[in-house]
């Protein structure tokens, strides 16, 4: 089964909706068109603020009448006040920036916790792509390695152990295989996309 | 098409300075159409040289176009097909306003030096007898770049509940020490004018245009980025070749001086000076020791607030402060960083993408 665009979208959305309770402030970093907070926002009734750095995708959020700060955040998230969201999200946007160890200590220094979702490429049909000689491309690593945005190209056994060196502790993990099915035997072999649910260790 | 109004306020005005105007006028322009609901009306504020001509053209005058006039009118961004949009000129102004040019009524001669100077705060008081005189309670948005963003800040402070959206363009909270400097050089050069008279230049029957001029000429400086003066200018020069005099050799002295001249021609002395004086002054923040955040906390409007990348006079980072002051009260805010060659004055160009996001914002809000 393939998703389309949109349903693999919604999917997405669904997934970290279900970790948002009603009525929080969240920040949502890398935002693109503000499509995840408009969700958010009418499924959830968040109050939200996107950050984002390309001028398109401020111009979408806008239209989606999204609140979006147009600032980059490779430099940090300075200015944003400590603990001032509940949650904190960056929606597979964290491949494609380089201040990953930063970025990801910031998250949990603005806000009580944070989610991340990234696509594996660990994956077995990347893995497979590899052996045959290739740069994998997928429904969740969808470039050409010559036009990706994609700067870190990362495991879930990777991301996995920067936790731990950044003393961030895994409150919930899911993986999904390209079909949006659930997988819980060898996640990092057998999923696709894997979302995170982060807290400081106390 | 468009036809200057004016209107005047008999009752007294306390300034901040402590000093009373005892009544006053307001010169103002109106576009679109006010709705029933009266929700649809959007206040502009204009910067240091502007005033109540924002859009359109005047019958007697076809090439006098407002000087927003690309943001403003039927399908433009700032849609008078949906708002109803109201220009004015600021008191202490010289476009109609009372100001330095007004007759004082105690001495039946113009004001000259003895007008008083208003700061943004007396403005946004003025604004708001403007607002009940055309029966607006609350606008749907105060907006403005450079000073005017200032005005449109000061207005979600002073009458929170009458400002639903404040639109902030290329605007700082207040100035830095060199804002301060470039407009105390400017002073400086009207000031020492010798026909400048202590202000008193109109009873002597002339005006202090070459003080002005030299004002303008720094102004225009900081107005630019290097990096367009250096594209159309560069160090292209007027004769081809070095002339070995003080006579324009470059074209940036050619265009410093014709910017510099136009302006002695239309603008009043005093006004600068007062205007300059009010954007100096303006600090929210001085009262709350020093805390944007805790005196933007008043202010209960949505706020858009937009930079452009090579204005170095309010630079993006200048916005920032305003937009974490904002966060930090939890307001509403989009922040817009626009990539522009054109320095300070960018705000007024017709840029597709910042004419774009304005339109988007603009188009949000509900009337």
């Amino acid at each position: 089964m393939n998703f389309t665009a949109k349903e693999r979208e919604r999917f997405d959305f669904a997934v970290i909706a279900h970790w948002i309770p009603h009525g929080e402030r969240v920040l949502d970093l890398g935002c693109g068109d503000g499509k995840l907070l408009r969700y958010l926002r009418e499924t959830k009734g968040i109050a939200g603020y996107g950050v984002e750095i390309d001028p398109a995708s401020v111009l979408g959020c806008i239209r989606n009448n999204v609140d979006v700060i147009q600032i980059d955040i490779e430099g940090g998230l300075s200015g944003f006040e400590d603990g001032s969201f509940n949650h904190v999200i960056i929606s597979q946007a964290l491949q494609a920036m380089h201040a990953t160890e930063r970025i990801l200590s910031e998250m949990l220094r603005v806000a009580e916790e944070a989610v991340v979702s990234f696509p594996n490429f660990a994956y077995c049909a990347n893995r497979a792509a590899i052996a045959a000689g290739h740069m994998p491309v997928s429904e969740d690593l969808p470039y050409e390695w010559y036009e990706t945005p994609n700067v870190r190209f990362f495991t879930i056994v990777d991301f996995e152990a920067l936790c731990t060196k950044l003393g961030i502790t895994i409150r919930e993990r899911l993986a999904f295989d390209d079909a949006g099915q659930i997988v819980t035997d060898d996640p990092n072999l057998n999923g696709s996309l894997a979302f995170y649910r982060l807290g400081r260790a106390s | 098409m468009v036809t200057p109004q004016r209107v005047c306020f008999d009752e007294s005005l306390v300034l901040k300075s402590g000093a009373v105007l005892p009544g006053f006028e307001l010169a103002f322009e109106t576009y679109g159409t006010l709705n029933a609901a009266r929700s649809n009306a959007v206040l502009i504020c204009h910067a240091l040289s502007g005033g109540h001509h924002v859009a359109g053209v005047y019958a007697d005058n076809p090439k006098n176009v407002g000087w927003w006039d690309n943001l403003v009118g039927p399908g433009k961004p700032l849609d008078t097909n949906k708002f109803f949009v109201v220009g004015v000129n600021n008191l202490g102004g010289c476009f109609g306003s009372t100001g330095p040019l007004s007759i004082n009524p105690q001495t039946g001669k113009r004001y000259g030096a003895d007008f008083p100077m208003v700061t943004v705060e007396d403005w946004v008081a003025a604004h708001a007898r403007l607002a009940d005189h055309l029966g607006i309670d609350t606008w749907a948005a105060v907006m403005g770049g450079s000073l005017g963003g200032m005005q449109a800040v000061e207005w979600s402070l002073r009458f929170p509940d009458r400002i639903r959206h404040a639109v902030v363009i290329a605007s700082a909270p207040k100035l830095s020490a060199q804002n301060i400097a470039f407009n105390e050089v400017a002073r400086q050069a009207i000031i020492s004018d010798p026909d400048f008279h202590g202000g008193h230049y109109a009873a002597h029957g002339v005006v202090p245009a070459r003080g002005l001029r030299l004002a303008r000429m720094i102004g225009h400086i900081t107005y630019l980025s290097d990096s367009q003066m250096g594209e159309k200018f560069g160090r292209q020069l007027r004769h081809g070749e070095h002339q070995f005099s003080y006579d324009v050799d470059f074209e940036i002295e050619s265009y410093l001086r014709y910017q510099g001249d136009k302006f002695a021609r239309f603008f009043d002395a005093n006004t600068y000076l007062i205007t300059t004086k009010a954007l100096d002054y303006f600090d929210p923040a001085f009262s709350y020791n020093d805390d944007l955040a805790a005196a933007l906390a008043r202010a209960k409007a949505d706020f858009f607030v937009a930079s452009f990348s090579t204005d170095w006079r309010f630079s993006p980072a200048r916005s920032r402060e305003i937009v974490f002051a904002l966060l930090h009260n939890r307001r509403r805010v989009v922040y817009a960083e626009i990539d522009c060659d054109a320095g300070h004055d960018s705000f007024l160009l017709d840029d597709a993408h910042y004419h774009a996001v304005l339109r988007a914002y603009l188009e949000n809000i509900s009337i």
